[in-house]
């Protein structure tokens, strides 16, 4: 192997996101423009027919979404762009590609709502519609990341999980993570791992598109391969077809759920920072982590034994994990760009003895290390 | 001499071995002439099972996908052609084909049909036109004519109509259909006609919906309805040279509109050639 020179690149999250994705081999995007993630698309728009991928803008954002769970079922890796409304628009095909497991990547550039809202302004709202989006029983994958680098590696992580477990992943970045512009290294191919869909090896007909696996994923074909299945977002059998038997019913929907919960620790992953000694920890993603880690420092400054915690993956959030995490603390504070999202599950989680405490921000504006470290101060 | 196979031997052969029937539809649906006048012009065209795509929003005439053994993909209300739109331009090679419902296509997936017709996107698809919602009830559709009785329109119904065929024009189709499901041999000649196209194909195909509209509307059965296509059904060459007073009560039939017009897949497929070609100049 040769030596290839290390590409430094001063990048906005968004084309971060666009290279990421382009680094996990991206082959499809369609979207429609909305701020604050228009670049994503521009970025698409310009790479992709360049390397002979596929580019389409459609005429709304739930044709994107429907374009996508298409072009992935004939075999590309596939994703979209978006921000709050087009997220809002998107819900019901997105609903569509957990049943009919497909995979495919949502970015989420969050921004104020509820409606219109604030579309040049920072918010963290989405976080719940990341999760329970759509209708009825499915377990959703959502990652975050909190820097332009991020944007790239958990672009590829959000591919190579949608992949692994074929199934939608939704990145939720926010609207000052997509415009601010870090400097950063783009991996080199062959740094990051990437993943692709587990093809079937066996005769054509014998395949089954969603056929029970001792590991819950299915292997998959794509379109035009020689398999002939059907797709159908009616509850289905092992085949795709529609089925009203209320053993393949439950069958069904508990195979979207263990395909993921079997593998949480392979899905989830956590950042943590001056956590060893700790009594009282701050827990954050996306932008507010950094202002959550300077908080920290500033703290730790003054004598205050506080850590922080920054999962990537913010669905599923790891339960487990987070609560090992939390047996020393006694005091948590769950700092979020919304009325309070993420809290209620930390609240699940924590142990009994670790009191919650909910910082939040809906303004428009960022959380600031300041507004951190004076919450816990409050609360010791 | 070589066996010539029955009609059913070649329908059967593109029926789904492992999908027990009957299927969902009542019976005497025009749902079923359609497919069947689908799978012959398939046939016909020799098309390989695996290089065609069926793709279906929601709704009676969208359940037919699944009965097909092709490679078949049933969506989500309305958004069949967005779908097919992914599909077609992940794999250009393939054949694409829409079936959908007057609903479907013209209420809630009216944005993506102007669009996919707009695109001039290769993709025929086959609008199974009962003027009524089957699935859901019988409720009325953009498709409905004045004055007719729905579940929602017990009074008679008050709204204006579309016409799919003068849609599919203006918004830039570049073959525009209309058969029956009584003119069986015209329709699979259309939709032959409209899958060897390159470019966006509509078939505006007249089903009849006898459970709801025709109970509703006192049409009578299945077969009161398809007559009715016989009597009213006026061929385009032949409509051409009738005075319009006498066309009234009439509806055109046949190949209505064609142009040839470049294909969106084509159009991508250039631009990428032309970046390509670029870079290697540098
Ligand atoms: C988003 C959404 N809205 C409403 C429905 C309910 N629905 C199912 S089929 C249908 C209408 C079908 O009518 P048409 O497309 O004309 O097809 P037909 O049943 O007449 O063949 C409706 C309203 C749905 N499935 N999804
Ligand atoms: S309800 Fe109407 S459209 Fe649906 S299957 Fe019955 S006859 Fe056909």
């Amino acid at each position: 192997m040769t030596m290839q020179k290390a590409i430094v690149k001063m990048l906005q999250g968004n084309e971060a996101c666009v290279y990421g994705a382009l680094y996990a081999g991206v082959e499809f995007f369609a979207g429609y423009p909305i701020t604050p993630s228009t670049e994503i698309a521009e970025g698409m728009a310009r790479e992709l027919p360049r390397r002979g991928g596929k580019f389409i803008q459609m005429e709304d954002e739930i044709g994107s979404i429907a374009a996508v769970i298409g072009a992935a079922n004939a075999g590309c890796k596939a994703m979209t762009a978006t921000s709050g409304p087009g997220f809002s628009l998107m819900q019901e095909n997105i609903g569509y590609a957990y049943m009919t497991e497909t995979p495919c990547v949502i970015i989420n550039v969050q921004r104020g709502g509820p409606s219109t809202g604030l579309p040049t302004k920072i918010a963290q709202s989405d976080t719940m519609q990341a999760r329970w989006g759509t209708h009825g029983d499915y377990t959703a994958i959502a990652v975050a990341p909190s820097s332009a680098r991020e944007c790239f590696s958990e672009t590829v992580r959000a591919f190579n999980l949608s992949e692994r477990f074929r199934t939608p992943v939704i990145v939720l970045t926010d609207e000052v993570l997509g415009h601010m512009r870090e400097i950063m290294t783009i991996p080199q191919a062959g740094e990051l791992r990437v993943v692709d869909r587990v093809r079937p090896d066996v005769p054509h007909e014998w395949y089954r598109h969603f056929e029970i696996t001792p590991s819950f994923v299915s292997p998959m074909a794509s379109f035009g391969e020689g398999y002939r299945y059907n797709v159908s977002g009616l509850t289905h059998d092992q085949d795709g077809f529609p089925t009203a038997i209320p053993e393949e019913i439950k069958t069904k929907l508990d195979k979207l759920r263990l395909k993921i919960e079997r593998y949480i620790d392979e899905i989830t992953s956590f950042r943590t920072e001056m956590m060893d000694d700790a009594h009282v920890a701050v827990i954050s993603y996306g932008s507010v982590a950094r202002a959550a880690y300077q908080a920290v420092r500033m703290a730790r400054e003054r004598r205050i034994k506080v850590g922080a915690i920054q999962p990537f993956t913010i669905w599923p959030l790891g339960e487990i994990r987070l609560r090992e995490l939390l047996i020393p603390i006694k005091k948590v504070i769950v700092a979020e760009l919304n009325m309070g999202q993420l809290v209620h599950e930390i609240r699940r989680v924590a142990p009994r003895h670790t009191e919650v405490f909910s910082l939040n921000r809906y303004d428009g504006e960022v959380m600031t290390p300041h507004q951190i470290l004076d919450k816990i101060r409050e609360v010791l | 001499m070589t066996h010539q196979p029955l009609q059913s031997e070649v329908t059967h052969h593109y029926l789904r071995p492992k999908k027990k029937f009957p299927n969902v539809w009542c019976a005497g649906c025009g749902n079923g002439i359609v497919m069947g006048a689908l799978i012959r012009a398939i046939d016909k065209l020799g098309l390989d099972k695996n290089d065609v795509a069926v793709i279906s929003g929601i709704g009676c005439s969208s359940r037919m996908p699944v009965y097909l053994d092709f490679n078949t993909l049933h969506t989500t209300h309305g958004r069949a052609l967005a779908f097919a739109t992914g599909v077609k331009i992940a794999k250009p090679q393939m054949k694409v084909i829409v079936i959908t419902g007057d609903g479907d296509a013209l209420a809630i997936g009216g944005n993506h049909f102007i669009h996919a017709c707009r695109r001039n996107i290769d993709i025929t698809a086959v609008l199974i036109n009962n003027k009524i919602y089957g699935m859901t009830g019988g409720q009325f559709a953009p498709t409905t004519p004045g004055g007719m009785i729905a579940t929602t329109a017990p009074h008679g119904n008050y709204e204006k109509q579309f016409d799919v065929v003068k849609l599919a024009i203006g918004a830039g189709a570049s073959y525009v259909a209309r058969g029956t499901v009584y003119h069986v041999t015209q329709l699979e000649k259309l939709i032959t006609g409209g899958l060897r196209k390159k470019g966006f194909a509509l078939i505006d195909a007249f089903s009849n919906c006898h459970t709801y509209y025709g109970r509703m509307n006192r049409e009578g059965d299945a077969v009161a309805m398809i007559r009715w296509f016989k009597k009213h059904a006026m061929p385009v060459e032949a409509a051409a040279r009738i005075p319009p007073e006498k066309l009234k009560d009439k509806f055109i039939t046949g190949l209505i509109h064609e142009t040839d017009a470049t294909e969106f897949c084509e159009e991508y497929h250039w631009l990428v050639d032309r970046l390509s070609g670029k870079e290697a100049e540098k």
